[in-house]
């Protein structure tokens, strides 16, 4: 009864570039990362290699009405639709669902450090706050910042006239959005969605966010799996988009296949030890059996206890699979983070490093997903 | 009971079997009726936070809820709670802590806010640069404030305290996110994945910076005296909305499910329709395609007609540019019936409760099929010569209503609707 669903767009940006090549070519070489270390010192992160954002959001008042992030995805999105072929078919696009995990857009940096600073000596506070508010915020900031106009932009730059949806909730958004999405194709909601995300983690206003809970790494870079010197994440800057799409749909118009999306999971498990192994196995055995040589690709975060209970998951579902993690090749993108992996994996299948990929992340905080692609 | 009922197009019919709601008119189903009935606002001057140097100094701020100050987190969390009990203990489904059905959540983006850095900031010498922010949170001091800005940390607690089932869902299609979180629920519940749905839409974020930023978009009602004057929606002095908080919750059942346990049926949602826009980030497309196909697709996914509907609660948010795009629009959809149907904006009274407003307004037009009565469109003293709708001006009227129309349009392209109805006629 449920309808095969088939990935027929990758659009993928990160430090170590763009696109569906330079990336499974990064992952079939275990290339080494990108990391800055100074920029945000004591926090490591991968920054964004640069975008020729013309080729993505060609209007100039586009890009200015966006923040980093937003243009990220949505170049991401472009990369998607172009690779699909739909990026000149008004009508697919009028068809075309969008979910977008995201969350939230950066705050003005310097004017919050000018507002704090003189917060502390001011007779009225309130006043205060409120004038310097009034008077330093930029109008359109607000825009750039509201989580579902990642989806907006997307609409206008890209003329999806189709409806959105912008999930939230960090890495499990991430994960909801692309088991709904695989969900309603399958269930024949819908024939064809845009699904992904972006994250800019070259902003410390996340990095404050995160450091808060004492949940990123403050050593210099370390994979994912082997940081018990010093647990935590190692953000990273990018950005995924896939488009999902009936396979019917997609043999019907001849479409490129890089991969059947067979499952897609998301559990969120009562945290204790041992709760996101288990939810992770419970995941990944109804999947049903594995290929011997699938490849694994784990969001995993580095956080402690988790990223272990992550690997023995995937040592317990494919022992003999070559795993790799998305952190290790562009860092932990938060919401982006199992859209990224998901992408990754479409990637390698598409170009003939794997035949079958499973795909795991454990959220820093909350929240369990698990997906399996295999050749179409 | 053995015949399973489905839909016009075979699918699993998704009945409303709990509602609940809070808003700045009281806490509860009864004293909203109440005082929506009466046709009382809910707007007030803001004593939250000073508003000195502001434009606008008056929301429909919920204060019944905390003696101490609060983080948005705190009191959007707070009225979903409060909503969602309201609306579960009314179905009667599961245990207490244990809802045998999945989440779904709209709510408003979060961001740390000014009370939390400047508590940050106060240990700082110096410039509070983000640098020295973080030299503060690295000793790992104010760990509380992670997971309070973290923006899947409302569902959470919600899933944890509710016990709902699967991962839950936090959304965001902005003004028409609580309308999204029902379309999210009645979309699993018609994919067999789930036979029951908690679907909340709260929104508790007024403060001054929330406040400012849609002041300085120029998207809210500056006429500050009286406050509950202020939102007029279709009116033609009209000039803006006017925020809101609340919270509406809807428990979503298999019809089938609901009818075998023997609860009571408060209504079915029958169709939802949504649509984008890429016109602009903050305005509809002039010729409210969108809105438009978003009316249309919803009556056809309910397999009704424009014929069929006995009521619309409008988006009618009070802004020049809404009204008159959602009028048109209306108007596109059912023509000349337009002048006599009656369409009528719940924000008069509430003002817009934003993240929340199509979790509220969907609870409301359910109560007004249940009550055979139309809450009206308050502060309509000047009406707008280029919307001739009739906007149950005043004062709640009497009316037979099965079928409600409810529309939720939002920043970014976003246009979500719902028909809801009363329990199908025995089958």
């Amino acid at each position: 009864m449920a309808r095969d669903v088939v990935i027929t767009g990758i659009g993928l940006a990160s430090s170590l570039g763009e696109g569906i090549e330079t990336h499974a070519q990064a992952l079939a070489d275990n290339a080494a990362p990108v990391v800055d270390t100074e920029r945000f010192a004591p926090y490591p992160l991968h920054p964004l290699k640069a975008l020729e954002l013309d080729r993505q959001i060609p209007k100039k008042s586009d890009q200015r009405q966006m923040e980093p992030w937003q243009r990220l995805g949505v170049y991401a999105a472009g990369l998607a639709l172009d690779g699909a072929g739909l990026k000149q078919d008004a009508e697919a696009k009028s068809q075309l669902q969008v979910i977008v995990a995201a969350g939230g857009g950066e705050r003005d940096h310097a004017v919050d450090a000018a507002i704090l600073t003189g917060l502390r000596d001011a007779n009225r506070p309130g006043a205060f706050l409120n004038e310097r508010l009034m008077s330093d915020l930029r109008p359109t900031l607000f825009l750039a910042q509201l989580s579902n106009l990642l989806a907006g932009n997307i609409a206008i730059v890209h003329g999806v006239t189709g409806a959105s949806r912008t999930l939230m909730g960090e890495e499990q958004a991430g994960v909801d959005a692309v088991r709904t999405a695989h969900a309603r194709i399958a269930a024949g909601q819908a024939d064809i969605i845009l699904v992904g995300g972006a994250y800019n983690a070259e902003r410390r206003d996340m990095l404050l966010l995160f450091e808060l809970g004492g949940y990123l790494r403050t050593a210099g870079f370390a994979p994912v799996f082997t940081r018990s010197d010093a647990p935590g994440m190692i953000t990273g800057s990018a950005g995924a988009f896939l488009v999902l799409e009936a396979a019917e749909r997609a043999a019907a118009r001849g479409a490129r296949v890089h991969a059947r999306l067979s499952h897609a999971g998301a559990h969120r498990s009562r945290r204790q030890p041992g709760s996101v192994a288990r939810a992770l196995d419970d995941m990944l055995a109804g999947f049903g059996p594995l290929a011997p040589d699938a490849l694994a690709v784990s969001a995993a975060t580095g956080c402690a206890g988790i990223t272990e209970e992550e690997a023995a998951a995937i040592a317990k579902a494919a022992p003999d699979a070559r795993r790799v993690a998305t952190g290790d090749l562009v860092g932990h993108a938060v919401e982006a983070a199992f859209p990224v992996s998901i992408a990754l994996a479409a990637a390698a299948l598409s170009t003939g490093v794997a035949n079958e990929a499973i795909v795991t992340g454990a959220a820093h905080w909350r929240g369990e997903g698990a997906a399996r692609l295999v050749k179409a | 009971m053995s015949a399973s009922h489905r839909d016009s197009r075979g699918r699993p019919i998704v009945a409303v079997t709990g509602l609940g709601i809070v808003t700045s008119l009281g806490q509860g189903k009864d004293a909203n009726w109440e005082a929506l009935t009466a046709g009382r606002s809910g707007i007030h001057r803001i004593e939250r936070f000073p508003t000195d140097g502001l434009r606008t100094t008056i929301a429909a701020t919920v204060d019944f809820l905390f003696d101490r100050p609060f983080a948005a987190p705190e009191l959007s969390e707070k009225l979903a709670t409060l909503a969602a009990e309201e609306a579960v203990a009314q179905s009667g489904l599961g245990q207490p802590g244990d809802f045998p059905g999945e989440l779904f959540m709209a709510v408003p983006p979060v961001e740390m806010e000014w009370p939390q850095k400047q508590e940050l900031a106060q240990s700082i010498e110096g410039v509070a640069d983000y640098d020295a922010l973080l030299r503060v949170a690295a000793r790992h001091k104010h760990k509380a404030m992670h997971e309070l800005f973290l923006f899947g940390g409302v569902a959470e607690h919600i899933a944890e305290r509710f016990g709902t089932k699967g991962s839950p869902i936090s959304l965001s299609t902005a003004c028409s996110s609580g309308a999204t979180a029902i379309q999210m629920g009645v979309e699993a519940i018609r994919r067999g994945e789930t036979q029951a749905a908690l679907c909340i839409g709260t929104d508790g974020s007024v403060h001054a910076e929330a406040l400012i930023r849609f002041s300085l978009l120029s998207a809210l009602s500056t006429q500050n005296d009286p406050p509950e004057g202020a939102a007029k929606p279709f009116s033609k002095n009209r000039d803006g909305f006017v925020m809101g908080e609340g919270a509406g919750a809807l428990v979503l059942e298999d019809y089938d499910h609901a009818l075998a346990r023997g609860a009571t049926i408060l209504g079915i949602v029958a169709g939802c329709g949504e649509r984008g826009d890429g016109f602009h980030r903050t305005r509809s497309s002039p010729d409210g395609k969108p809105a438009i196909l978003a009316m249309q697709d919803a009556l056809a996914d309910a397999g009704l007609t424009p014929d069929d509907v006995d009521y619309i609660n409008a988006h009618g948010t009070s802004t020049p540019e809404n009204d008159k795009m959602e009028a048109m629009s209306c108007s596109a959809v059912f023509g000349e019936r337009m002048a006599n149907l009656p369409i009528s904006s719940n924000k008069s009274m509430l003002g817009h409760t934003l993240t929340a407003a199509g979790a509220v307004e969907a609870v409301i037009s359910l109560m007004t099929i249940a009550k055979g009565r139309i809450p009206p469109t308050i502060n309509y003293n000047q009406p707008d010569p280029a919307i001739g709708l009739d906007v149950v001006p005043n004062e709640a009227r009497e009316a037979k209503v099965r079928t409600v129309l409810s529309n939720s349009f939002g920043f970014g392209g976003q246009n979500t609707c719902l028909v809801l109805a009363a329990e199908p006629k025995a089958a």
